[in-house]
């Protein structure tokens, strides 16, 4: 079978001239993101300490740069990329379908209880 | 006695004879392995987002817990340690994928080493780990725990930590540890704390400027510090035991919990990289040996390199979810 690799990324805005070309490339991408997020997390600018949704924007931030992050590892390090629509949905959207329920199901749950300790019913400072 | 059935279909769709998804069988079955591994990962860390929404107001911060670096003693360092670590993991990803170039291209030489780059980066991934953990259960600064569970820790005027060693008043001959041959012989009793709280209430009350920080997350979204008359008073009513550094029970950082999962996911993930470092090893010794050059594929180092790259990719939820957010 033969090994075509797409190699192109960003929705074609970077085309590659080769796989190992690309692997560089996603690799750079990536540690930037990383350098990014350490930096936001050191800093913790006073900016984005402000609420989205119930959630620091900051975190908001976190959250989608590790998604991106994921998105390559698993589009160009694993080449799901190169696979069949079939397969990638089939793994893809079972995941994060499952994913998504179980996080709202538990952190709703996680709320909930919390509420219950502030409303004082339940002493634990002492 | 013949046992199969010709059916005429061999080799063709209904036969079983194509690739479904134009996958092969052991990378398709990799795949949905890794679902499930994703699903069991993404429940820890559900769960681990449960606990600290149940206490949202009171959980460490990250930052302040893992603030070491090797050979920088007394530096603070938050998260330079874990960044450090990421980079090696992703770069380890990097080469298992150039092995997997080079075996599409079935060039023996650069797989050999490649994979055996992979396999050193996954060491000292592990090896990372079991610093970071090692520096986590010893832990640096000590803490008092009430009897509700929660953590006082202490500090000095600018806010910096304290350690109980710096201050507690020791005295000499207080307790000594029981043991069955000198007590009773069906009682154990565990190892006993470095502190007593005699020692710790009698350090802060010669120590004017040590105060008290409770778990609390206030409005800036840092520690509540209490007033130096709070804070005598809150060690003397509630204090009941010195704890130094973390395991299961308890956690000088703050809530035990987050020891549990720090322990348990880190764990649980460390696991899949010793686990996956030994696949790599295999798999090298069967490149060097030439198994994949005569079987003429090299798709055993693709299927390997799956789970590795999966790996990785946990490494990442891992990273943001006890690190960053």
């Amino acid at each position: 079978m033969a090994h075509e690799h797409k190699l192109e990324i960003f929705r074609g805005l970077v085309k590659f001239k080769s796989n190992t070309a690309k692997i560089w490339g996603v690799l750079a991408f990536l540690t930037f993101v990383t350098i990014i997020e350490v930096a936001l997390g050191i800093a913790k600018p006073e900016a984005l300490m402000g609420k989205f949704l119930g959630m620091k924007i900051l975190n908001w931030i976190f959250i989608i740069l590790t998604i991106v992050k994921a998105y390559y590892i698993t589009w160009d390090f694993m080449h799901m990329r190169d696979e069949v629509k079939a397969l990638r949905r089939m793994v893809v959207w079972t995941a994060v379908f499952l994913i998504l329920y179980l996080v709202f199901i538990l952190l709703q749950e996680g709320g909930y209880i919390e509420s219950v300790y502030a409303s004082g019913f339940i002493k634990n400072d002492f | 006695m013949n046992t199969t059935v010709a059916t005429g279909t061999e080799g063709k769709t209904w036969g079983g004879g194509n690739k479904p998804l134009t996958a092969s069988y052991g990378k398709m079955m990799m795949w949905f392995f890794i679902v499930s591994d994703a699903l069991t990962f993404s429940a820890f860390l559900a769960a681990y987002g449960f606990s600290r929404f149940k206490f949202i107001d009171s959980w460490p911060i990250a930052d302040e817990v893992f603030t070491h670096f090797p050979f920088l003693h007394g530096v603070e360092a938050p998260m330079y340690y874990v960044a450090f670590m990421t980079f090696v993991l992703i770069m380890s990803s990097v080469t298992m994928v150039l092995a997997v170039d080079a075996g599409h291209h079935m060039n023996k030489a650069k797989v050999t080493i490649y994979m055996f780059l992979t396999v050193i980066g996954g060491i000292i991934f592990v090896g990372s780990q079991a610093w970071e953990w090692n520096t986590f259960i010893k832990g640096e600064f000590g803490a008092v725990q009430t009897k509700g569970g929660n953590i006082l820790q202490f500090v000095d005027a600018e806010g910096h930590r304290v350690a109980v060693a710096d201050f507690a008043k020791v005295e000499t001959g207080t307790r000594t540890q029981h043991e069955s041959k000198n007590g009773l012989w069906f009682v154990d009793e565990g190892a006993l704390p470095t502190y007593t709280m005699t020692e710790i209430n009698n350090g802060l009350a010669a120590h004017p400027d040590v105060l008290v920080r409770t778990q609390i997350i206030n409005a800036e979204g840092e520690k509540t510090v209490l007033s130096r008359e709070e804070s005598i008073k809150q060690l003397k009513e509630n204090g009941r035991l010195f704890v130094q550094g973390a395991n299961l029970h308890v956690n000088e950082y703050g809530s035990p919990l987050f020891a549990d999962f720090f322990f348990f996911i880190t764990g649980f993930h460390g696991f899949h990289v010793f686990s996956g470092v030994v696949l790599n090893i295999i798999i090298f010794f069967n490149v060097i040996l030439g198994t994949y050059e005569r079987r003429k594929s090299y798709e055993m180092v693709e299927k390997v390199g799956l789970y590795w790259h999966f790996v990785d990719l946990v490494w990442v939820f891992v990273f943001t979810f006890f690190y960053l957010v």
